[in-house]
């Protein structure tokens, strides 16, 4: 009985959390190796951006080209939005549902401006004649922080999505899986943009 | 945690460290002359490879993580490292 419970996961719905074969939830451990994948697929980018970077010699120093200030600015709320992330988290792990909503649609809220500043960045870029027929560095630039935004708009999603499951009492002190699995997300797409500001814009 | 119980850290403290560190990186990034090229990636590197190993360990909590999960993780950044290096590899070695 006990094998039969075992090979078709567990026998009630409350049980859920509580299932696994590795130790590591199931959920969780999935979005540590879909993180893997994004990890080899910004390196592809990355990797591409420093070698094209260093095999062209008349490369535009980027504080020629882009906005470091409104960036540095930018940086700042994506690192406050993984704050609040994380503080949603320790508070439903307290059991403060109150909290949780609250630091929830902080996160939404800091990610929602990342993204509203990205595409002023990328409307002045381009009527300033920056775009992606312009030069290699145009062309990769575009690629890569495009990317990346693609990424923190599907967090956002994500993030909205279990804004509104908490706001419907989804969320327990015993029950918050998706809410971690989802920071674990937000928080990688943070760390990338980590490595892209400093190589980008910085170098 | 559900999986992993622990200590929560001062996230504050790292969120400070991480303002700090963005701060820095961008004054040493605008004084330091561009034709000190090897310092100045040096010190944009090790900068953010601090930031972004604060956001792994104590925001990705894998501080408190199985090592498996960590050894996991940890074998792709190598790969990625290795990836990028080969490729510059061209860049670094003589031309024949």
């Amino acid at each position: 009985m006990e094998a039969i419970a075992v090979a078709h996961g567990p026998a009630h719905p409350h049980e859920e959390e509580e299932y696994t074969t590795t130790g590591i939830p199931h959920d969780k451990m999935g979005m540590w190796v879909f993180l893997c994948s994004e990890v080899m697929f910004f390196t592809g980018l990355i990797g591409s951006y420093i070698v094209l970077r260093f095999a062209t010699p008349l490369w535009p120093p980027p504080a020629s080209v882009l906005n470091i200030p409104l960036t540095a600015a930018n940086t700042f709320i994506l690192i406050c939005s993984s704050v609040t992330m994380v503080q949603a988290l320790a508070a439903v792990s307290r059991g403060d549902i109150r909290r949780l909503k609250l630091f929830l649609c902080l996160t939404l809220l800091g990610g929602t401006i990342f993204l509203s500043i990205q595409a002023v960045e990328y409307w002045k870029l381009l009527h300033e004649g920056f775009n992606p027929h312009v030069s290699l560095f145009g062309s990769v630039f575009f690629t890569t922080t495009g990317f990346h935004g693609f990424h923190v708009f599907c967090g956002v999603i994500c993030i909205a999505f279990v804004t509104g499951k908490a706001f419907l009492g989804k969320y327990t002190q015993a029950r918050h899986q998706g809410i971690e699995t989802i920071g674990l997300y937000w928080h990688f797409v943070d760390l990338v943009w980590i490595v892209l500001f400093t190589i980008i814009y910085l170098f | 945690m559900s999986s992993s119980e622990h200590k929560t850290p001062n996230y504050m403290a790292v969120f400070w460290w991480l303002a700090g560190f963005t701060a820095v990186e961008v004054a040493y990034s605008s004084l330091l002359p561009h034709s000190h090229k090897t310092l100045l990636i040096l010190g944009l590197v090790g900068f953010a490879t601090i930031k972004a190993t604060l956001v792994a360990l104590f925001f990705m909590h894998l501080k408190f993580e199985r090592k498996s999960l960590g050894i996991i993780f940890g074998s792709t950044l190598v790969l990625g490292v290795i990836l990028v290096s080969v490729g510059m590899a061209e860049h670094w070695l003589p031309k024949p």
